[in-house]
């Protein structure tokens, strides 16, 4: 069947299977490699991208549902693919800045969440809403730490976090 | 000002941030095949018959094969009466087992197909409980005559607790996790001049390398592996599995490119998984709380055949007696085969468990004396003036602190205040009269661990090319942990030249002809050492260039390592650029200013700190919430603070996740219960809480730099703390001792069958 998209501002269309999947037409037709596949139960969230600007795991959808929709990956977070660090998204460069990153396998989804999350915030963002905000979106190398203040520091200067940022565990005192 | 000990940011997150990492998934590969596996569904039995020929005949199938078309040597070096086939052998022994690999011009045409393949199983019955595969009477090898695949040590020596007031005794088990990568297994072969090459997803490109001349029986000069980005590994992707060899050994029978990505269902079942031990502790000594004795007995769960979590216990009994000095100390461990996914390496492989037994052990000693743990663990840890300290095991600690870096995370966790809050929680409610659902619990670990464990030194090499740009080989093969950056820094304190200037090239055999790879937390204090030790030589040969430009004598020439440039002493005005010596270098010898090292092993290095964890536990629900975790970490001199705390948030979260949640789990027939992420309880980030990190610095004296591994510090300290605090809630309701993962269930049962007065599991005796 016939499927067509926008992706990154560009048209995309192709002759594909009904079973694709969005992110397998990501990856092998319109060949960004930059979102990634890390399990088969909508869990882990490192295929997420921005469908129409809200945050999707594109392995959850087929092809053909996003047909005529527009797809935003990591390859088009940036201005013209711009890699220098100081010409990142800002939250591209708050990952840079608190090491929200490691093996960088999770990254591009997480960065595609966090910047959702970011966008859609309806009240102000706090540890607890960022962690929660989250829960979708697995890493076993950073243990979320820096994640979460590259997340409240994006979120800071996007002005939707919530207050000073209270020190390092203090929130969770009893 | 030296660059090192600052908190560079990593030169390696640009391209993850925007266009990804280049994983082997990731990878071009004009004409590729896919490789599809048809496994196991049973946990043990016995092939009767395979028919293949509707999967031959299916769209888009080049060729279906099974053991009989893939004739090597079985894999293993533990236990030789137990090695793994490529395919199974007439037999199944796990479910997950590869039994038949399709090759298909899609992935889907290989899913497709099969579905089509039709293998007659006979079942027979299957051991999952290794205490049980102990017994024999279900064997996975008949020929064999027993389930024990390698064992360790003797029964234990009645002395041990000779004269002790108390002697408390526990099973602890160490349950099975997954590691869990967030990219799973992949790999890639093609045939190119004559030779093979292999895209491997591995933290030892360089023992892929050894693993499959032997396995396909080539030289390794006729083997080129290529390791691009690794999305993770933990110890698990740290050699070769029979997947591997048969997407090779498929590419140089079809001479076609081949390629397999397994899906995440497939990497639960195919992936090892980590630590599985049962154990036993004995903990004995005075009730001053002086520990004067302790056992360890392990029966270490290996999987389906015998091969690296077989070998698991060694590290376990080397770290056995952990930060105590402690007069008499002894292991034994049994490694038996059960009908579950093979055990490997995973995030401190061994020692996570040895800390895990000895830090429950001090804690039923503690209660049993009662005496705070805090209290007993002050009064047994080996002290600062003792090192290099050689414990009642036998293992040589190179370099400690012990009280230093535990009193800091004491004070930065508040203890004292911490315990009066638990009192006042433990006090009814004047309102209600009775006690609060939410009770607080303190749980302490105090480490140490071994990092390099395995003998053997590393590459490195450091080349300057004309343009002044500065090349670095290195041996190790990062998959996260920030070797660019690290490498870069070292280089660029030696050298004087800027961190951009620098390239560091890995995971490409042809390129770099030697390596270790990464695991064991290893790469800083061997591979770091290697390329310091590769830039001084450098350093020293551009002097001996620059001498003979300048007409002077080398002594007389010195590097201003702010400039990056050569000078005879006292005359800075004339001097020579990096650049210019490199090209001098070419012109004059022929040859580049370079200098390749390997960098002998001087033996392991013996990190160590304390942990402390503050959980909340709804006693209504069984529910446990980490609240606080405060990690102080000694791993020697810190290179990098952020890539540090990087490697101990990572840990901590994985360690977390055994005591609270993660545990692999089969039914009693083998079946596995927790074979995807919808049913495996991954941590996430609702489940954490911002880490508290401290480090103290005692150098070892087994590097020039001063550096310990830092990589596995986190999972092995972590544990034990959080498993303690969980522990320490309930301990006034009367429960001793629970098993992890602390999950809602087993916490309220606990709570139940003490209230019941079933609940202690502790043996504790007054002698």
């Amino acid at each position: 069947m016939r499927v067509e998209m926008r992706i990154n501002g560009s048209p995309v269309s192709a002759d594909v299977e009904p079973r694709l999947l969005l992110v397998q037409f990501i990856r092998d037709v319109a060949g960004l490699k930059g979102t990634n596949i890390g399990c088969d139960t909508t869990s882990c969230g490192a295929c997420t991208v921005l469908l129409d600007g809200r945050s999707v795991k594109s392995c959850t959808l087929l092809a053909a549902q996003a047909d005529g929709a527009s797809v935003t990956t990591i390859e088009g977070l940036a201005p013209d693919g711009a890699s220098d660090p100081a010409s990142l998204h800002p939250v591209q460069r708050a990952f840079h800045e608190h090491h929200g990153l490691q093996c960088g396998y999770c990254t591009p989804g997480m960065v595609m969440a966090v910047t959702s999350l970011i966008a859609e915030a309806e009240e102000p963002l706090d540890e607890a809403a960022v962690r929660e905000g989250l829960e979708g979106n697995l890493c076993r190398c950073t243990g979320y730490h820096n994640i979460v203040e590259a997340a409240l520091a994006a979120a800071r200067e996007a002005g939707v976090a919530a207050g000073p940022v209270a020190a390092e565990g203090e929130g969770a005192r009893p | 000002m030296s660059i090192l000990g600052n908190r560079v940011l990593r030169r390696e997150d640009p391209k993850f941030l925007t266009s990804g990492g280049t994983y082997v998934g990731d990878l071009e590969l004009d004409g590729a095949l896919y490789v599809t596996f048809v496994r196991s569904p049973l946990a043990h039995g016995r092939i009767e018959s395979v028919d293949l020929d509707q999967a031959r005949s299916a769209a888009g199938v080049v060729g279906v094969y099974t053991h009989a078309d893939l004739p090597y040597e079985p894999m293993g070096f533990v236990n030789p009466a137990m090695r793994r086939p490529l395919l199974a052998d007439g037999v199944v022994r796990f479910v997950g087992e590869p039994v038949v690999a399709i090759v298909a011009d899609s992935p889907a045409a290989g899913a497709d197909a099969a579905e089509l393949v039709v293998v007659d199983y006979d079942p027979l019955p299957a051991v999952v409980d290794p205490e049980r595969a102990l017994e024999g009477s279900t064997l996975l090898f008949e020929d064999v005559g027993t389930n024990v695949a390698f064992d360790l040590g003797s029964p234990g020596s009645p002395e041990t607790f000779e004269g002790c007031e108390v002697v408390v005794r526990q099973r602890i088990l160490n349950q099975r996790v997954a590691p869990c990568p967030l990219e799973t297994r992949a790999a890639a072969a093609e045939m190119a001049d004559g030779r093979l090459r292999f895209y491997a997803c591995t933290q030892a490109p360089h023992d892929v390398r050894s693993s499959l001349a032997r396995e396909l029986g080539l030289e390794e000069a006729a083997v080129h592996v290529v390791s691009p980005d690794v999305g993770g590994g933990f110890g698990a992707k740290g050699s070769i599995y029979p997947e591997d060899v048969v997407v090779a050994a498929l590419a140089m029978r079809l001479e076609r490119p081949v390629r397999w990505s397994e899906t995440r269902s497939e990497s639960m079942l195919g992936l090892g998984h980590g630590r599985a031990q049962v154990q036993y502790v004995t903990i004995g000594g005075r009730r001053d709380g002086t520990i004067t004795g302790y056992r360890l007995e392990v029966v270490q769960d290996s999987g389906a055949y015998g091969d690296i979590g077989a070998v698991l216990p060694v590290m376990t009994r080397q770290m056995a007696a952990g930060v105590y000095a402690i007069a008499r100390a002894e292991f034994s461990s049994r490694s038996v085969v059960t009908n579950t996914v093979p055990t490997v390496a995973y995030r401190g492989a061994g020692r996570p468990e040895a800390a895990a037994a000895i830090e429950r052990a001090v804690d039923c000693f503690a209660a049993e004396v009662g005496i705070d743990p805090a209290e007993v663990r002050r009064r047994n840890l080996v002290p600062a003036d003792a090192f290099p300290y050689t414990t009642a095991i036998g293992t040589e600690y190179d370099s400690g602190d012990y009280q230093k870096a535990f009193e800091l995370a004491l004070e930065v966790a508040g203890y004292e205040q911490l315990r009066a809050e638990q009192a006042r929680r433990r006090r009814p409610d004047p309102a209600t009269g009775r006690l609060p659902a939410l009770q607080l619990g303190i749980g302490i670990s105090s480490y140490v661990e071994i990092t390099a464990p395995v003998a053997g030194g590393e590459f490195g090499a450091v080349e300057v090319r004309p343009d002044g740009r500065v090349v670095v080989r290195t041996g190790s093969s990062p998959h996260g942990q920030g070797h660019v950056t690290a490498w870069s820094m070292l280089v660029a304190d030696a050298m004087g030249v800027a961190l951009e200037d620098i390239e560091v090239i890995h995971g490409d055999t042809d390129v770099v002809p030697r390596g270790g790879g990464t695991g064991g937390s290893r790469s800083l204090q061997l591979a770091g050492s290697a390329v310091d030790k590769a830039a001084g030589e450098v350093v020293d040969r551009a002097r001996f260039l620059a001498a003979e430009l300048f007409e002077a004598a080398p002594e007389d020439v010195v590097l201003d390592k702010t400039l990056g440039r050569f000078h005879v002493a006292g005359s800075p005005a004339v001097s020579r650029s990096w650049a210019e010596l490199g090209a001098a270098s070419l012109e004059r010898g022929g040859s580049p200013l370079m200098a390749e090292v390997d960098f002998d092993y001087p033996g392991a290095t013996f990190p160590f700190g304390t942990h402390v964890a503050l959980v909340e536990v709804d006693t209504e629900t069984g529910k446990v919430r980490l609240l606080r975790h405060v990690a102080v970490d000694d791993a020697g001199r810190i290179l990098n603070p952020l890539l540090a705390e990087g490697q101990v948030h990572g840990g901590t979260a994985q360690g977390a996740a055994q005591a609270l949640l993660e545990e692999f789990s089969y039914d009693a027939e083998g079946n596995p219960l927790t074979a995807n992420f919808a049913d495996y309880s991954f941590i996430s980030a609702a489940e954490l809480p911002s880490f508290e990190t401290a480090f103290t610095e005692t150098p070892t004296p087994r590097n020039r730099l001063g550096v310990k591994g830092i990589g596995e510090s986190g999972s092995i300290g972590s544990t034990p703390a959080v498993h303690n605090a969980v522990c320490d809630a309930l301990s006034h309701l009367g429960v001793r001792h629970l098993d992890m993962p602390a999950t809602p269930l087993r916490v309220y049962e606990a709570m139940a069958s003490a209230a019941a007065g079933t609940g202690s599991s502790t043996n504790g005796t007054g002698a």
